[in-house]
């Protein structure tokens, strides 16, 4: 029987925007390097230029201060060790902002969070005024648990004691209103491929005045915080992203909220768990435990049946291991072990929710079965 | 037949995409979406399939392992992931760095940032013809030298650099070796083995694929340790975090394929036309060709035109030929070419060069409508200077 596929992984990437498409094939015959004084050289840097334009709109920040690099991660490793100051970051922050902190050579601070996953704020604020003029790196939103962050809260008490604010907001856009003087940060990282744009482009916004030093040194492009020449479709693609975001205001939330609810109510009947419902969070996303069966059988078994879901963070190539943001939240291996993320999108339908929670029930009554068929014997 | 102004002659800032690369994107762009790292299911699985098929064409022209190729941004982050990566895994223990004065910015510029980490760096000259003297680096090799890195075809004025002879000498005092082979890749036949390189770095988009990908081969026996420049998720076997952009992979590797089955018959017609170019425009009086006149790429000729302002001749040729006075990613600063000047050209010659670049896409017309636009355009500023100094 052939059905289409139901894509429910929205925090690992996004389809690619038709508008998006459009805008990355027709800038694939730009002949030019953007730094070259030629006339092939200025339309390709036009190109970059109209996607600045867009991407700082989209965030609230003037044009200057977006710096285009290869994605979130290298963005987040550019704020996270671009300053010589202690970092500081909560318990449930991404892999691409933890490892850099712990390889920052001022040292990092991490701040714990409660059984919502929400960062304590009276212990960030105790931090702070232990390692006063640090760096604190604080996500808009939890990838895995899609749990939103106090962050304009967070970037106050920061300020107070002299400390930088870096916010990643890869899962924002789309998801949530972002304005980054309204967040009062001085640095944020945006992803393009989190929504809609292609993979290999995301940008730091830095602060005007700030000076972040250098990851990759060379040509001295986009303000000698980033050389390297640009990507200069990719680049095309995200703006025209941002664009259409800034068009369209993105996700319908209140419409994805629901169906999120309606799937999680649906699977509670049928022995789920669901990580971080007591705090506010991303409309589209749901992180939710099968007790007694794997993630990883949980996803194969999806999978099958033509889902694709995944088990925390996509980051981690093949291996799923526990997560250090359910363990942060105080969740133990065993439960953590058996948590999956499911992601809606904009194209989400109910009927790909219907397929979703039948599935689930499926596997839920199989594995029921079994284990009650190996008690009884 | 009529040629497309202004005829492009600026291969070594960037090459048009190849179409046959666009049309291998293209499909990656639809439907076939999917983080390559979702390893779980079927759309991720897709992405990661494409993506190693990629790793396995980059790897193909270059002599390597695919499991050696790791993806980048590009040249420049492969560059500054090699130069600082190898140095600061092993910078305890070894702290001397050897490269040479005309490498690309990037190489210099994390040469540079180590030194400010307490590493020493020897910046070797170059002789008159822009290749570097292989006696001169094995005697600046130290006990303490950790990494050699020299450019296999260099950007300003296309010298092929001798890699086999700095391979063996590294080899023999266990010094790793890395080349800065952006412009050399696709181009003239390289292999890792045959020529003991340790570290390659890769460019897609100066070999007709798309611009935010390239890759950095790291050797496997004996094995080649590094320092992330960027960690998190620990894709790439831990040396380069982030989602790989399969797209891009894939017109890399497409474009790479492209690259090894043409270059043989490519590198003749482009040596024939880099002949006419060179024959027409050496004939004018106080015209030179700058770095050695056989040991180079032939689509790289770089033309001195003495009592002739590189600049204003750019700006006369405008809407005619793009070219450039030397690496692009300086060419918005007018500043004399630290490349030339390490040939020892005096700064006048060297003000007065221009990098004429050829490639796929250059014909035998856009050749002789570039040599007579470009001439047209010394004669006329050289009546201009007599002019205004009579």
């Amino acid at each position: 029987m052939a059905t289409t596929r139901v894509y429910l992984d929205h925090n690992a990437t996004t389809p690619i925007l038709p508008v998006v498409r459009a805008a990355v094939v027709e800038a694939f015959d730009q002949v030019g390097n953007p730094s070259s004084v030629h006339r092939d050289g200025a339309g390709a840097r036009r190109v970059v230029d109209q996607a600045r334009d867009r991407v700082a709109e989209l965030v609230g920040a003037p044009a200057g201060e977006v710096v285009f690099t290869s994605g979130g991660t290298e963005a987040n490793n550019l704020a996270l060790l671009g300053f010589d100051r202690r970092v500081i970051v909560s318990a449930i922050e991404h892999d691409s902002v933890m490892a850099p902190a712990r390889l920052a050579r001022t040292g990092c601070s991490v701040v714990p969070v409660d059984s919502n996953g929400v960062v304590d704020l009276d212990a960030l604020e105790s931090v702070l005024s232990a390692d006063p003029n640090a760096l604190l790196s604080l996500m808009l939103a939890n990838n895995e648990t899609g749990v939103r962050q106090p962050v304009r809260e967070a970037a106050e008490l920061a300020h107070r004691q002299g400390a930088l604010v870096h916010c990643d907001a890869v899962q924002g856009p789309g998801k949530l209103p972002l304005d980054m003087a309204d967040l009062g940060v001085d640095l944020l990282t945006v992803s393009a491929h989190k929504f809609g744009g292609p993979t290999g482009v995301g940008a730091l916004i830095v602060r005007s005045g700030l000076n972040v030093a250098p990851r990759q040194v060379g040509g001295g492009q986009e303000g000698y915080r980033r050389a390297g020449t640009p990507n200069v479709s990719g680049i095309a693609g995200f703006g025209a992203a941002a664009q259409w975001l800034f068009e369209n205001r993105g996700l319908d939330v209140a419409s994805v909220a629901r169906q999120r609810d309606r799937l999680e109510a649906a699977c509670s009947e049928f022995g789920a768990a669901v990580f971080g419902a007591g705090a506010p969070r991303l409309a589209n996303t749901s992180c939710l435990t099968m007790p007694g069966v794997s993630s990883e059988t949980q996803i194969m078994a999806f999978d099958l049946d033509g889902i694709a879901v995944s088990a925390g963070a996509a980051c981690s190539s093949g291996k799923v291991g526990p997560s250090h943001v359910l363990a942060a939240m105080g969740v133990s291996d065993d439960v953590a072990g058996s948590a999956i993320r499911v992601s809606l999108g904009r194209d989400t339908s109910e009927a790909d929710v219907d397929r979703f929670i039948e599935a689930w029930k499926t596997l839920y009554e199989r594995k029921h079965a079994d284990l009650s068929r190996r008690l009884a014997s | 037949m009529t040629v497309r102004r202004p005829i492009y002659l600026d291969y070594q800032a960037t090459t048009p995409l190849d179409p046959r690369a666009r049309d291998a994107m293209r499909p990656f762009l639809e439907e076939s979406f999917g983080n390559p790292h979702s390893a779980h299911h079927t759309f991720g699985q897709q992405a990661a399939e494409a993506v190693e098929v990629a790793r396995r064409n980059v790897a193909d022209l270059i002599g390597a392992d695919p499991r050696e190729i790791v993806f980048t941004s590009g040249a420049t982050e492969s560059n500054n992931l090699a130069i600082k990566g190898a140095a600061r895994f092993i910078g305890n223990t070894r702290r001397h760095i050897v490269t040479v004065a005309t490498e690309h910015k990037c190489v210099l510029e994390s040469v540079k940032a180590l030194e400010g980490e307490g590493f020493s760096p020897t910046v070797l000259p170059v002789r008159q013809n822009g290749l570097v003297d292989v006696d001169e680096l094995a005697a600046a090799l130290t006990d303490d030298t950790v990494l050699v890195s020299v450019m296999g075809v260099n950007n300003e004025i296309g010298v092929i650099q001798p890699l086999k002879e700095i391979g063996q000498v590294c080899r023999a005092r266990d010094v790793l070796f890395h080349s800065d082979c952006a412009q050399a890749v696709g181009k003239i036949p390289l292999d890792v083995g045959d020529m003991s390189i340790d570290l390659m770095s890769i460019s897609a988009h100066k070999m007709y694929g798309p611009k935010g990908i390239g890759a950095l081969y790291v050797r496997r026996r004996p094995r080649v340790r590094l320092e992330a420049l960027f960690s998190g998720g620990g894709q790439e076997r831990g040396m380069r975090s982030g989602t790989v952009p399969a797209f891009l992979c894939v017109g890399f590797g497409t474009a790479a394929d492209i690259a090894r089955q043409e270059m043989a018959d490519e590198r003749k017609r482009l040596a024939r036309l880099a002949a006419n170019l060179k024959d027409r425009l050496l004939a004018v009086a106080g015209a030179r060709l700058n770095g050695d006149a056989d040991q180079r790429w032939p689509g790289n000729l770089n033309v001195s035109f003495a009592g002739v302002d590189a600049e204003a001749l750019l700006a006369a040729l405008i809407d005619d030929v793009a070219a450039a006075t030397g690496s692009a990613c300086t060419s918005a600063a007018v500043e004399p070419s630290y490349v030339l000047n390490a040939l020892g050209l005096d700064a006048e010659i060297a003000s007065s060069a221009i990098r004429l670049g050829l490639g796929r896409s250059t014909t035998t017309d856009e050749v002789e409508a570039a040599a007579t636009a470009i001439l047209r355009a010394v004669d006329t500023l050289r009546a201009h200077a007599q002019d205004s100094a009579a």
